[in-house]
C-alpha cells in the first residue's frame, strides 16, 4: 500500500510538471507576453521595455527552467500584472474558491446521495423519474444560465439574496446552488447504480433473511459498498470545483481563484498562471489521494491488497 | 451569437420582473460604480487601463487641466505656464495645496514626481507619457522648469492629463507598491480603501483647493466594484447595488431606455476605426499596391449604413485619420462616399474586372468586419478573413504580414493629432506607405510648437493620405451608459468619466 502510494504520488508530480511545461510552452505560443502585458495602446518602446525588463528576450526554456527552480524553494515569482507575489497573490484568492468549492461539493453530496439511494430502493418509481428528471436538467443547465436565471429571480425580483460579491454568507447561496447542482446529477447516478447493483447481490439478501433491519441493510451494508466509486468521482468534482468555478465566479463577481485563473490567462501573465495551475494540480493529487485512504477505510479489500 | 442571446434574455427578464427600484446610492450619499476588469494597479503610473485614468483623474491633479467641453487648458496644480524657448517650459505653481495625508505641495514634489517616472529603470508606464522630457528644475519653491528633449508640442495635453504630481515625502517612503494600496494625492477625492482587483472607496476630500478647474466633488463617496460581467452589472443595476454602469452594449442599452427606469446616454469616443492597406508593397506585390484599388475599396464601403446599422449610438462616419476634437485634424481632405458601380469601375481601371481575393485581418468587432467583407463582395473583392487576438494581430501587422487590415485606434485619449497620424504614418512599423511627403509634413506639424505651423502641416498630411487612401478612416466609436436618474452625469468625448463633477438630482 505504502509503495503503491507513493508511485502513485510520484506519477501525479510528473503529471503535474508536465502540465506546467505544456502551459508555459502553449502561453507563449498563443501570442507575445510583453505585447498582451502591454495592452492596446502601449508603444514599440513600452513593449520593448517590458520584453527585456521581465526577461522575455531569453529563450523559453531558460525561463521555464528558472521558474521552476525558484518554484521549487516556494517563490512562484511576481504577478506581471499585479506586481506583487504570485503566492499572496493567490493566499488573498484561495479561501473564495475554497469556501465555494467546500459549499458546493457539500451542496451536491447533501442533495445526490439520498436521491440516489431513494432512487435506487424504488426504481421506475415517481422518486426515481424525479430524480432522473433532476438530473438531466443538472446536466443540461448551462451553468451561465441557470446563474442568471437565479440573479433574476432571487436577487432582481424577489430581492432575497444580494446579486454578487463575497462579503457574507448570503453572497455564497446562489453559486453554491449553481456549481454544486452542476456536480450533483453525476453523483446521484453513480449512487443509484451503485445501489441497485449492491442491492441485489446475495449478501443483502442473506442479510435480509437474517431480519436485520431495512435501514440497518440500505445505510450499513448497502450504501457503505455503494458509495466507494462516489467517493472518489466527489473527490474528482471538489477538485473540478476548485479550478473550473471560473464562469460561477466571473457571474457573481467572487474574485476567487478560478477568475485569477481566467483573467490571467487572457492578460498572459505567466507567474500567475504557473502558480495557480501548480496549485489546482497539487490540490488533485492530494484530493486523490485522500480519496484512496478515504476508500480503503470504507472497504478493507482495498487495504488488504 | 450565444452571448448575444443571452444579453437579449437577460435584459428581457430584467425588464418584465422589475416593479420598482429603488436605489440605496443617494441616500447614503454613495454612488455605486461598476467597471468590468481587474486594474493592475491603481498607482497612476504603473496602470495603463481606462478606468485607472478614470481613477486618476478623481485622486490626483496635474499641473494644467484640459477642459473637456472647449479642450482649453487650464491653470490647476500650476498658476500659469510659458514656453521659454520650443524646448523648454516653466511653470508657476499654486499655494496652500495639501496632499490628502496633510504635505504640502510645493516645486519640490514636481520636480520628484517627474524625475522619478522619467527614471526608465522605475519602469513606469507607458512609456510615451513620461519619456519626453529631459530634466526639472527647480527655479524657486513655487517655481518650476521643463527641459525637454526635443521639440513636443503634445506637451501641455500630457500635463493636463496623465501627468500628475505625486507627494515627494510619501512617495519615497511607500513606493509604487504603497501608493497602489493607500494612494494619496490633491484631487477631489481621497481613497478610504483599496481591496486589489476588488473595490475601492472614495471620500470627498473636503480640503480640495477651491480654485481647481475641477471643482469641488458634489458626491460624498464613491464606491468603484469590479464586476467582469456585463448581464451582473445589469442585474446590480436593477437590484439597486449599483447606481453607474458604461460600456453597456448596444442593444442592451435600448432596452434599459426603452424600460424607462434608467438614465441612458451616449458619446462618441475619441478611437476610429480603420483600413490599413498595403500601399508600398510591404507585405508583397498585391493589388493594394495599386490607388485606384485603394479607391475602389473606399467606395465599397458603406460607412454610413454601417454606423447606422451595427455601430450606432453617437457614432460618426469620420473622413481623415483623426478624430475631428484633435488638434491638427480637419474633414476638409478628399472623401469617398458609397458608390459600388464607382468602385467596380475602378477595380475595372486597374486591371481587376473580375475582381480579386486578398486577405484581410482584424482583432475586434467581428460584426463590423463581415459587413465590410459583404460590400468588397459585392464588387468582386474576395477576402481570406483572419480574426485574431490583439497581440497576434499586432505582432502580424507590424511584422509586414498583412496586405489589408481593419484597425482602430484610441489615441490615448490625447486631443492632438499625434498621437493617431503621427503614429501610423511616420514611417514606424505600422507604417504601410512610408510616403516622404507625408513623413516630413507630420515631422513639421510634431517638432512646432506654432498652432498655424502645425495646422498646415498635419492639414497637409491628412489631405495627401486621404487622396492616396494611404489609410481609410472608417467612423468613430461610441461609449453607452447607464445610470440612476437620482444621478446627473454627463459623459466626454474622452471616456473619461469624471465622477465629481456628477450630482444627485
Amino acid at each position: 500500500m505504502i509503495y503503491y502510494t507513493i508511485k502513485r504520488l510520484g506519477l501525479a508530480l510528473l503529471v503535474a510538471l508536465t502540465v506546467s511545461f505544456i502551459s508555459f510552452g502553449l502561453l507563449y505560443l498563443s501570442s507575445d507576453p510583453a505585447i498582451a502585458m502591454a495592452g492596446e495602446t502601449a508603444s514599440d518602446a513600452d513593449i520593448e521595455a517590458i520584453r527585456k525588463l521581465y526577461g522575455f528576450d531569453r529563450p523559453i526554456l531558460v525561463q521555464y527552467f528558472d521558474w521552476l527552480q525558484r518554484a521549487m524553494g516556494g517563490d512562484l515569482g511576481k504577478s506581471y500584472y499585479f506586481r506583487t507575489d504570485v503566492s499572496s497573490l493567490i493566499g488573498e484568492r484561495l479561501p473564495t474558491t475554497m469556501t465555494l468549492g467546500v459549499c458546493a461539493i457539500t451542496f451536491a453530496i447533501v442533495l445526490s446521495v439520498p436521491l440516489g439511494v431513494a432512487a435506487a430502493i424504488r426504481p421506475n418509481s415517481l422518486v426515481d423519474r424525479v430524480a432522473l428528471f433532476l438530473s438531466v436538467m443538472g446536466q443540461a443547465l448551462p451553468s451561465f444560465w441557470f446563474a442568471l436565471m437565479l440573479i433574476v429571480f432571487l436577487s432582481v425580483n424577489l430581492r432575497l439574496l444580494p446579486t454578487s460579491g463575497s462579503d457574507t454568507w448570503l453572497h455564497f447561496v446562489m453559486p453554491t446552488v449553481v456549481l454544486g447542482y452542476y456536480a450533483a446529477p453525476a453523483i446521484m447516478r453513480l449512487t443509484r447504480t451503485g445501489m441497485l447493483e449492491v442491492l441485489s447481490t446475495d449478501y443483502i439478501r442473506t442479510a435480509r433473511a437474517k431480519g436485520l433491519r431495512p435501514w440497518v441493510v440500505l445505510f450499513k451494508h448497502a450504501l457503505r459498498n455503494a458509495i466507494i466509486p462516489v467517493v472518489s468521482l466527489a473527490a474528482v468534482q471538489f477538485g473540478f470545483m476548485l479550478g473550473g468555478s471560473i464562469v460561477v465566479e466571473t457571474i457573481f463577481a467572487l474574485h476567487g481563484a478560478g477568475f485569477l485563473a481566467w483573467e490571467s490567462i487572457t492578460r498572459n501573465d505567466l507567474p500567475t498562471v504557473q502558480g495557480l495551475i501548480l496549485v489546482f494540480s497539487l490540490f488533485y493529487i492530494v484530493l486523490t489521494f485522500f480519496a484512496d485512504l478515504l476508500n480503503a477505510w470504507l472497504d478493507p479489500r482495498i487495504r488488504i491488497n | 451569437m450565444k452571448r448575444q442571446f443571452l444579453l437579449t434574455i437577460t435584459s428581457m427578464a430584467l425588464a418584465a420582473g422589475i416593479s420598482g427600484v429603488a436605489h440605496a446610492g443617494k441616500s447614503d450619499d454613495t454612488l455605486n460604480v461598476a467597471i468590468d476588469r481587474e486594474l493592475e494597479s491603481v498607482d497612476n503610473y504603473y496602470n495603463t487601463a481606462r478606468e485607472g485614468i478614470v481613477i486618476s483623474r478623481m485622486v490626483w491633479d496635474a499641473l494644467l487641466y484640459r477642459d473637456p467641453a472647449t479642450n482649453e487648458y487650464l491653470p490647476n496644480l500650476a498658476t500659469s505656464y510659458k514656453w521659454v524657448d520650443s524646448t523648454t517650459l516653466e511653470f508657476d505653481l499654486r499655494k496652500g495645496v495639501t496632499f490628502h495625508n496633510g504635505e504640502k505641495f510645493d516645486a519640490d514634489d514636481v520636480v520628484y514626481t517627474l524625475d522619478y517616472v522619467s527614471d526608465p529603470n522605475n519602469g513606469a508606464k507607458p512609456a510615451r507619457n513620461v519619456n519626453w522630457w529631459a530634466s526639472t528644475e527647480k527655479l524657486g519653491d513655487y517655481k518650476v522648469r521643463l527641459n525637454l528633449k526635443k521639440e513636443f508640442p503634445a506637451a501641455l495635453e500630457f500635463l493636463s492629463g496623465p501627468i500628475v504630481m505625486y507627494p515627494n515625502e510619501y512617495y519615497a517612503e511607500v513606493g509604487p507598491e504603497g501608493m497602489a494600496l493607500k494612494p494619496v494625492g490633491t484631487g477631489p477625492y481621497a481613497v478610504t480603501s483599496v481591496e486589489p482587483g476588488k473595490r475601492y472607496k472614495f471620500k470627498k476630500y473636503d480640503g480640495y483647493h477651491s480654485s481647481s478647474p475641477k471643482g469641488q466633488a458634489n458626491i460624498g463617496n464613491v464606491v468603484i466594484r469590479t464586476i467582469a460581467e456585463s448581464n451582473t452589472q445589469l442585474a446590480e443595476l436593477f437590484s439597486g447595488g449599483i447606481d453607474w454602469i458604461w460600456k453597456v452594449k448596444p442593444d442592451q442599452a435600448e432596452r434599459i431606455e426603452a424600460q424607462g427606469q434608467f438614465t441612458v446616454k451616449n458619446s462618441s469616443t475619441m478611437r476610429i476605426g480603420y483600413l490599413n492597406f498595403d500601399a508600398m508593397g510591404r507585405h508583397s506585390k498585391n493589388p493594394m499596391n495599386d490607388v485606384r484599388v485603394r479607391r475602389a475599396i473606399a467606395h465599397a464601403i458603406d460607412r454610413e449604413g454601417i454606423v447606422n446599422a451595427l455601430v450606432k449610438g453617437e457614432s460618426m462616419v469620420v473622413h481623415s485619420l483623426c478624430f475631428p476634437s484633435q488638434f491638427g485634424c480637419t474633414q476638409d481632405v478628399p472623401k469617398y462616399d458609397y458608390n459600388p458601380e464607382k468602385a467596380k469601375q475602378l477595380l475595372a481601371e486597374a486591371g481587376y474586372v473580375d475582381g480579386f481575393e486578398i486577405p484581410f485581418l482584424a482583432y475586434r468587432n467581428r460584426d463590423y468586419a463581415e459587413a465590410m467583407i459583404n460590400n468588397l463582395n459585392a464588387v468582386g473583392i474576395k477576402t481570406n478573413f483572419e480574426y485574431l487576438k490583439y497581440a497576434a494581430f499586432r505582432d502580424k501587422v507590424q511584422d509586414g504580414g498583412s496586405p489589408f487590415n481593419f484597425g482602430t485606434w484610441g489615441s490615448y485619449s490625447i486631443n492632438d493629432v499625434s498621437a493617431i497620424t503621427s503614429h501610423f504614418q511616420s514611417g514606424g512599423k505600422d507604417d504601410y506607405s512610408k510616403d516622404a511627403e507625408v513623413i516630413k509634413q507630420l515631422g513639421i506639424g510634431d517638432s512646432s510648437v506654432d498652432p498655424t505651423v502645425r495646422q498646415d502641416a498635419y492639414k497637409a498630411a491628412l489631405s495627401r493620405i486621404s487622396g492616396e487612401v494611404f489609410m481609410f478612416p472608417l467612423w468613430s466609436y461610441n461609449t453607452w451608459y447607464a445610470f440612476s436618474k437620482e444621478v446627473d452625469f454627463n459623459p466626454t468625448p474622452d471616456e473619461i468619466p469624471r465622477f465629481f463633477t456628477a450630482k444627485w438630482l
